[in-house]
This record gives C-alpha cells, sequence and structure tokens, in this order.
C-alpha cells in the first residue's frame, strides 16, 4: 500500500529541529549501541552508567575527560577555519604530529632554556610546523587546484613516519631501554597544569582561539571573505577577492592550530615525544567539527562529550566490554546526526487518509 | 478533430511558497502543433514536467484516449507515449549518440547491439528529417545537433507525444528553421508536439493552437486563425505593454569604454571574442543583441577583469586596464551585472546584507584593516533596500528566498550604489515579469541620465531598442553593425544576427 508521507522542503532550516536533531541522535545512538551490548550479553545500562560515573562522576574521570578534549577541541577548531572555506583539510592528524615534533626539538637541543623563552618558544615552533605542514597542500590547491583531501591524507602518513623515524633513530633516549621515546623534557618544557590535575593550559589555548574566532567569523573582513568564497568562488572573484591567497591563508592557519594541539599534547601531557601520541585525535576532531556545524562553542561542547566517551569507554574495559565502544557510539552519533539532516531541511507532511484518498483516485 | 489524446484536467501543483499551477485544464490533439505560451515563471515547465511524470500533481488528473493515468515517473509517461525535451540537456556527454539513444531498452540481452540500432537509427531519422551520426560521441555534437538527439530518443521510445521546453533558447536562426521543418514533419507523421515558449513570433510562425499561461493559470486558448500579436501580449502579461519609454536625450560625453581588436578565449579553450572592437560614452547605451553562445559572456568577463584577453586593448576613460584583475576594475568604477545572478552576482545562501556589500566591503567606509563596521553596513543596507523599494521581511534573510526580481532590484541597486563609470548588463530581465522588468529598465535609463556609458547586452530586441542610444550585433566574437537607433532597423539587425548578411530571412522562419 502507498504510505502518505510527504517530504516537503522548508524554506527556511529549522531552528527547532537544529537544536533537537543532535540531542535525539545522541540519544538514538546511545539506545542503538545498547541494542549491540545486549546482543553481547551486557546489561546496556550497567555499561553506560559506569561509562558516564567514570568520566563524570569522579574529580579524577573529570580532569581526563577534559584532558581528552583539549586536542579534540583545538584540532575541531583548526578543521572548521578551513571547513567554512569548504576546503577539506583532513590532515589535522598529521599537523598535530609535526607540531608535536616541532615543539619537541627546542627542548631536546637546548635543555636549559628558562621556562618563559621554551614555552614561547615552543609554542611559535608548534604553529609554524603546522602551518608548513598544510603549506604545500595549500600551495598545491590554490596554485593548480589540487584536491586538498588527497593532499592533507598523505601527509598524514608522512608526517606520523616521519616522528617514527626520530623517536626509534636519532632521537631516541640513550638512557630510554630501547624504548621508541624521547627523552623526558625538562621541567620548563612542560606546560602548567591546574592544580594537581593533569588539566593543562592547553584548555585556555583553546578557549582563546574559540573567541578570537567567533569574533573573526562574524566581525572580521577576513571572516567575510571566508564566508562569500566558501558559498560560491565565482561571485567571490566576481567581487575582486583574491581566492588563491585566502585558500592559502585559511589552510595555514588551519595547519597552523593543529600543530598547536599537538604541541600542547607533547609539553602538557606526554612530556616526551613518543609514537602513538594521539590516538586519532586529528580525525575524531573532523566528525566534532562536523557536528557542531563549524561553530566554535559547539565544538568546545561536543569535544568535552567526545572526552567523555572516550574516557568512559576506557574505564569500562573492566567490566570485559572493549574500550572500542566509544569509537561505536561515536560513530553512531555521526551517522544519525546525518540522517537527521532531513529534518532540518524537510517538513515531514504525514497526508491524512482523506487527502491521501483524493491523491488516489 | 475528434476526442482528444490527452485531457489534463484541473491540475495543481504547489511548491513551497508557490502554486505554480493552478487548475489548469488543456487539451492535446494528436497531428498538432500545440504552442504553449507565458512569462517565465508562469508556470509551462511545471505543467509539462507533471505531463511527461516529473512531477505529481498536488490535484487533478490526466486522461490518456479518455482513460486516466498516474505517472509515477518519466518512464510510466514514456510508458503511455509522451516523451519530454527539458530545456536542459539530459545526455551523457562521453557516450555516442547511439548509446544516449538506446540506454532506456531493456532488451534481455546482456550484450549491446549497437551495430543493430546504429543502422536502424539512421533510418529512424531519415523518416523525420533528423540526420544524426549514431557513433559521434555527443559532447563533440553542436548544441542543435544535441537537440536532435534528444528528439530522435523520444521518438525512438515510441512517444506519440513530444513536449520541447524552449527549445529555440540555444539555437541560431536557421537551427531553428530547422527545427520548426522537422516539428511540422513530427505533426503530419500523426505526432502531437507541445512547443513550450515565451516568443510571439514563434507562436505565430508554428503553432496550430496556443494555450497562453498567466501566474499558474490559463489565460486563453486560441486556434490558429485566432492568432494575434495584439491578443497574445495582452493574454500573456494581463495589460498592454509600454512600448517605449521616454528617455531625456544626453548631450554626447566623452569615451569611457574603449576596447581594441580584443581576443580572448572562451571557457573550452576556444576563441569566444575575434578582434572585438566597440566604444561606449558617457551616458549612453550601447546595446548589443545577438544570438547566446556569440561571445556575450567573454566579453563581459574581459570589461570586469575576469577574463584574460589574449590580444588587444581596453581601455577605461583613456587608461590603459588590459588584463587588470577584478578589483582595479571594481575600483575604476566598473559595475557590473552579470548573466548569472545567482551563480555569480549574488550569493544565494548569505544574507542581503552579506550580498549588499559584496562590491564595497573593502571600502573604508565599511571596514577597517581587520574588522567589518557592521553598524555602517546595517544602515547602508537598510537605506538601499528602502531607496529602491525592495519588499523583504529581514535583512538576515538567505536571499535566495527573494523573488527573481526583488533580487535582481538589489543587484542592480548595489552595482549602482557605487557610482560606476561603466555598467555592464547582461540579460538584465532575463526570468523577470513585466513589471519587474520595467523596473530594472527604469533604473537602467536613470542611470544613464546621470551619465553612466552603459553597455547592454541582451537577447531581446525589443529590450535592445527601448533602451539604447546606439545598437550593435554581436556575432562570433565581434561587433558586426553599428547603428543609432533612430536609424537602425529590425530587418537588418536581424540579419546581422543570423550571421550572414543575406540570404536569411527575419529571425523566424515563415511558415
Ligand atoms: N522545483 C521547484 N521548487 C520550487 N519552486 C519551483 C520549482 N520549479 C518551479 N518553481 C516555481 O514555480 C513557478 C513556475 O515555474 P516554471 O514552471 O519553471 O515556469 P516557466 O517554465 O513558465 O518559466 C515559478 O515561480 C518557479 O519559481
Ligand atoms: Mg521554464
Amino acid at each position: 500500500m502507498f504510505v502518505p508521507v510527504r517530504l516537503e522542503k522548508r524554506l527556511v532550516p529549522s531552528p527547532v529541529m537544529r537544536i533537537m536533531v543532535p540531542l535525539v541522535s545522541v540519544i538514538m545512538a546511545l539506545v542503538f549501541c545498547g541494542i549491540f551490548l545486549a546482543i553481547t550479553g551486557r546489561d546496556p545500562l550497567e555499561v553506560y552508567a559506569a561509562m558516564f560515573a567514570g568520566a563524570l562522576g569522579s574529580a579524577y574521570g573529570l580532569s581526563e575527560t577534559v584532558v581528552k578534549a583539549i586536542p579534540l577541541m583545538l584540532c575541531a577548531l583548526g578543521i572548521s577555519v578551513a571547513f567554512r572555506m569548504q576546503l577539506w583539510n583532513i590532515g589535522a592528524e598529521g599537523q598535530f604530529y609535526i607540531g608535536a615534533f616541532a615543539a619537541t626539538w627546542l627542548p631536546l637541543t637546548f635543555p636549559n632554556l628558562p621556562g618563559y623563552v621554551m614555552i614561547p618558544g615552543m609554542i611559535l615552533l608548534g604553529l609554524a610546523a603546522g602551518a608548513m605542514w598544510a603549506f604545500i597542500p595549500a600551495y598545491l590547491r590554490a596554485k593548480s587546484n589540487v584536491n586538498e583531501i588527497i593532499t592533507t591524507l598523505m601527509f598524514n602518513y608522512v608526517g606520523i613516519l616521519l616522528v617514527d623515524y626520530f623517536v626509534y633513530g636519532p632521537w631516541r633516549d640513550p638512557k630510554g631501554l630501547n624504548f621508541p621515546l624521547t627523552a623526558r623534557f625538562a621541567d620548563a618544557a612542560i606546560l602548567p597544569t591546574f592544580g594537581a590535575s593533569r588539566i593543562h593550559i592547553g584548555i585556555v589555548f583553546a578557549l582563546v582561539l574559540v573567541f578570537i574566532l567567533l569574533v573573526a567569523f562574524k566581525y572580521s573582513r577576513w571572516g567575510y571573505e571566508i564566508r562569500v568564497i566558501g558559498q560560491s568562488e565565482r561571485a567571490a572573484a566576481y567581487a575582486g577577492m583574491n581566492i588563491q591567497r585566502s585558500i592559502f591563508y585559511v589552510m595555514l592557519i588551519s595547519g597552523a592550530i593543529s600543530g598547536l594541539a599537538g604541541m600542547a599534547e607533547v609539553s602538557g601531557i606526554a612530556g616526551r615525544l613518543q609514537p602513538g601520541l594521539s590516538p586519532g585525535y586529528g580525525y575524531t576532531a573532523i566528525i566534532i567539527a562536523w557536528l557542531s556545524k563549524l561553530n566554535p562553542l559547539a565544538i568546545v561542547l561536543v569535544s568535552l562529550l567526545f572526552g567523555v566517551l572516550q574516557v568512559g569507554g576506557y574505564l569500562v574495559q573492566t567490566f570485559g566490554v572493549p574500550a572500542t565502544v566509544a569509537s561505536m557510539v561515536q560513530g553512531a552519533i555521526l551517522f544519525f546526526v546525518v540522517g537527521g539532516e532531513i529534518f532540518i531541511n524537510y517538513s515531514i507532511k504525514i497526508a491524512s487518509r482523506k487527502e491521501a484518498l483524493t491523491e488516489n483516485d | 478533430m475528434g476526442a482528444p489524446f490527452i485531457k489534463m484536467q484541473g491540475i495543481v501543483k504547489k511548491f513551497p511558497g508557490v502554486v505554480a499551477n493552478d487548475h489548469i485544464d488543456l487539451d492535446i490533439y494528436l497531428g498538432e502543433i500545440h504552442a504553449l505560451l507565458g512569462e517565465n515563471g508562469s508556470g509551462k515547465s511545471t505543467l509539462m514536467s507533471v505531463l511527461a511524470g516529473l512531477y505529481k500533481p498536488t490535484a487533478g488528473k490526466i486522461l490518456i484516449n479518455g482513460v486516466e493515468k498516474k505517472f509515477g515517473s518519466p518512464r510510466d509517461a514514456i510508458a503511455n507515449g509522451i516523451g519530454m525535451v527539458h530545456q536542459h540537456f539530459k545526455l551523457v556527454e562521453p557516450l555516442t549518440v547511439a548509446e544516449n539513444i538506446t540506454m532506456a531498452e531493456r532488451e534481455g540481452s546482456f550484450w549491446l547491439k549497437l551495430g543493430k540500432y546504429e543502422h536502424e537509427l539512421i533510418q529512424f531519422g531519415a523518416k523525420y528529417g533528423l540526420s544524426v551520426n549514431p557513433s559521434a560521441l555527443v559532447w563533440q555534437l553542436s548544441v542543435g545537433e544535441k537537440q536532435r538527439v534528444e528528439i530522435l530518443r523520444i521518438l525512438y521510445q515510441g512517444s506519440q507525444v513530444l513536449i520541447l521546453d524552449e527549445p529555440t533558447a540555444v539555437l541560431t536562426p536557421q537551427e531553428t528553421c530547422e527545427l520548426f521543418e522537422n516539428l511540422r514533419t513530427m505533426a503530419n507523421e500523426g505526432c502531437a508536439v507541445i512547443f513550450i515558449t515565451h516568443k510571439l513570433n514563434e507562436v505565430q510562425a508554428l503553432a496550430d493552437r496556443v494555450t497562453v499561461l498567466r501566474g499558474g493559470k490559463v489565460t486563453g486558448v486560441l486556434q490558429r486563425d485566432e492568432i494575434e500579436t495584439k491578443r497574445l501580449v495582452r493574454l500573456m502579461v494581463g495589460r498592454d505593454v509600454v512600448s517605449h519609454y521616454d528617455r531625456k536625450n544626453v548631450s554626447d560625453g566623452q569615451i569611457v569604454l574603449e576596447i581594441d581588436r580584443v581576443n580572448a578565449l572562451n571557457d573550452m579553450g576556444l576563441p569566444g571574442l575575434n578582434g572585438l572592437s566597440l566604444v561606449v560614452r558617457e551616458g549612453e547605451i550601447l546595446g548589443l543583441a545577438g544570438v547566446a553562445g556569440n561571445g556575450q559572456r567573454e566579453l563581459a568577463e574581459v570589461i570586469a577583469g575576469l577574463r584574460k584577453t589574449t590580444m588587444g586593448t581596453v581601455r577605461l576613460r583613456g587608461e590603459d586596464v588590459t588584463n587588470l584583475s577584478p578589483l582595479e576594475m571594481i575600483r575604476r568604477g566598473v559595475g557590473y551585472v552579470p548573466e548569472d545572478r545567482m551563480g555569480m552576482g549574488l550569493i544565494p545562501e548569505l544574507n542581503i546584507t552579506d550580498n549588499l556589500v559584496l562590491k564595497c566591503y573593502q571600502h573604508p567606509r565599511f571596514s577597517g584593516r581587520w574588522l567589518l563596521n557592521n553598524r555602517e553596513i546595517y544602515n547602508k543596507s537598510t537605506q538601499l533596500v528602502e531607496q529602491y523599494q525592495v519588499k523583504i521581511p529581514s535583512l538576515e534573510q538567505p536571499i535566495k528566498l527573494l523573488s527573481g526580481g526583488n533580487m535582481q532590484r538589489l543587484l542592480l541597486a548595489r552595482e549602482i550604489a557605487n557610482e560606476p563609470k561603466l555598467m555592464v548588463v547582461v540579460y538584465p530581465v532575463r526570468g523577470l515579469d513585466v513589471g519587474a522588468t520595467e523596473a530594472v529598465h527604469k533604473l537602467l535609463l536613470e542611470l544613464r541620465l546621470r551619465r553612466t556609458a552603459i553597455l547592454l547586452i541582451s537577447e531581446d530586441l525589443d529590450e535592445i531598442f527601448k533602451l539604447a542610444d546606439r545598437v550593435g550585433v554581436l556575432s562570433r566574437g565581434q561587433v558586426v553593425g553599428d547603428f543609432n537607433v533612430e536609424d537602425a532597423d529590425v530587418e537588418e539587425i536581424g540579419l546581422l544576427m543570423a550571421g550572414s548578411a543575406k540570404g536569411v530571412e527575419n529571425d523566424v522562419c515563415p511558415r
């Protein structure tokens, strides 16, 4: 039988749905993954309770959640800058590693610098290296329209392997029992933390950046140009904008922010450069940027949510539940949000029986 | 005449915010050429898309041979003998003609029997006077040839009713003539041809009957012997149309734009402009007529700095500005209303304010080195919207929600507000209704009074004759002819548009 349901395009996207869809999606994702947990013989409620209690129920859990959220926030903010201009920079992971790598160079080479030189120096190196890592994809895209998705993706592998080469080779700590690690940084090269927690001032970097980006997107000439170029390159050219230059800068800035994320992680958390510094922050951040609709404030919130999932997922391992349950929930959220988009742009009309009949007769 | 083959009854089609078809009745008989006449936006394409199974009507029914049918998809319509050639061709460019035509065949075998089809197609085409080369690749064909392939495809599928949506818009006069002959052959073979157009002379040249639409409603159905221009106009626009504007004379001015033997390539890398020269003076409108695709876009873009010339010079008020950037041209006072309103002149997704400052956001009044002066921008937008009487609910609305007329008014307002020395306008009223058209024309005439030099590129001779001081024709990348509008003669310009000096009749061939 013909089901009397029609999709009707909304003239303006529904603001209510814009808020409801992400919320409902999170719930649906939890239900969906809960079914899987139930099938594998676990009580989903118990697992979720443990996840959230672990991540939010104690000072330690909370601080770990924030710790995980910091690199996610920074990378997602970096990504959002490029995405706003429809530049699909998916190279945050590589830019993160190279940022960490460049920042590491300073304390390894000049271990005795005072903190007020060391930290700013590392920040600058991290920013510069992240930007540099985006430079070649940016150049190719701006000059010859080479697809930046491919180039940034490939640069991820190069970046990660480059770091591996150094920690397995020239930079390996001679006193490190042959583990692939650099020597531990001098204290001056460690980012200050809040109290006894592991939350470092990387969170301040992120929040300052949120503010700067909010202002830039809304009130700056640059933000306006990004908006126009992102929507229509032809209109931008018509308005006399320098599109190549904008593509270039936007990619560099995007890379620099992810580089800063790498610097913050290596200096604030790891204290040394090591393989596996990022468990895929640069990729998870793509999902976050997308879920947040590139809105800086939303990025903060979504990053925290993802922090909860990661910390919670880690903790439920004690139940014999694999930590990958967190990835499953993340994936499911994305799935439902993308599917839910349709409710933002369309309204669902259920034709009454009578209407359905007149339409059919 | 017997019973109609198709009977559409009370067709209503609603889109969000618009009733595109409002209780339309239409009868189509086999063997007739039926014109569907109406202004842009009057609902012609929508009505025919309903008939061709592309849209489901909101209400109303379709009877074929007296039996009610419901079309769920174009396939259903084709099965009932109805096929449509859309305004934008739906061919697969990298494939051959034969592959395109036989793509929809569902004959059992896995292997395509292209050889067999190719032979059949040649014979089939010959029957209707449609000569095609079945093994040619579609992307290599001219527009006219592609159209022939579309028609052939529909006939080959066994359609008895052929719907053509504004088929002449893309054709040269010769191709138009040829098409009309083919259509007559088809009608004589017993097909019904439904011919969508907004051009009166085409109705007169071709139609056996005409149904006129206005604002989604049928305003009249005329038989061949009742077809008469004045009557058609009144049905189509609902009133008599101003046949000329009062144009005050403006004294001769300095040369503003001088283009000297300029060459430029088109998007395909082929010559688009071939040694084009022209001059526009202060307070003068130079109207360039011509069939689309003869260098209109290339010329406008060269002047706006968006396309590089390969030879020749462009001078603006005496200064050599050849190949300067778009920004430098804007700074020198070049305004540009491009043909592609939604794709270039405006950004549909952005709000009205963002669109109104597109050309001036760099001006110190509206931004510093870093930050925008949002207050000034808001004031300016409010002022423009009021001054040009554009009715909008809020400045925050995405511009795509406005009507075509209001969009064009805002676009013009923005360009005029920059006080251009030279204004390039391309097809300024395309898709606009009569009211909006007049508003746009008045704005251009006002601008002329303020001594701006205006280059008007249009395919509409009426528009050119109403507005221009001087008239030229764009043909194969050159300006041919240069007349004062008082001395210009439609006949002669039509000949120039046809691209040859002799041997071709006026722009539509006689019956
Ligand atoms: N797919 C669509 N969605 C929304 N509105 C549409 C759509 N197609 C046409 N319209 C609107 O319906 C009206 C009639 O359009 P159309 O049938 O294309 O007119 P015509 O072919 O006579 O120029 C216009 O106002 C147009 O904006
Ligand atoms: Mg149409």
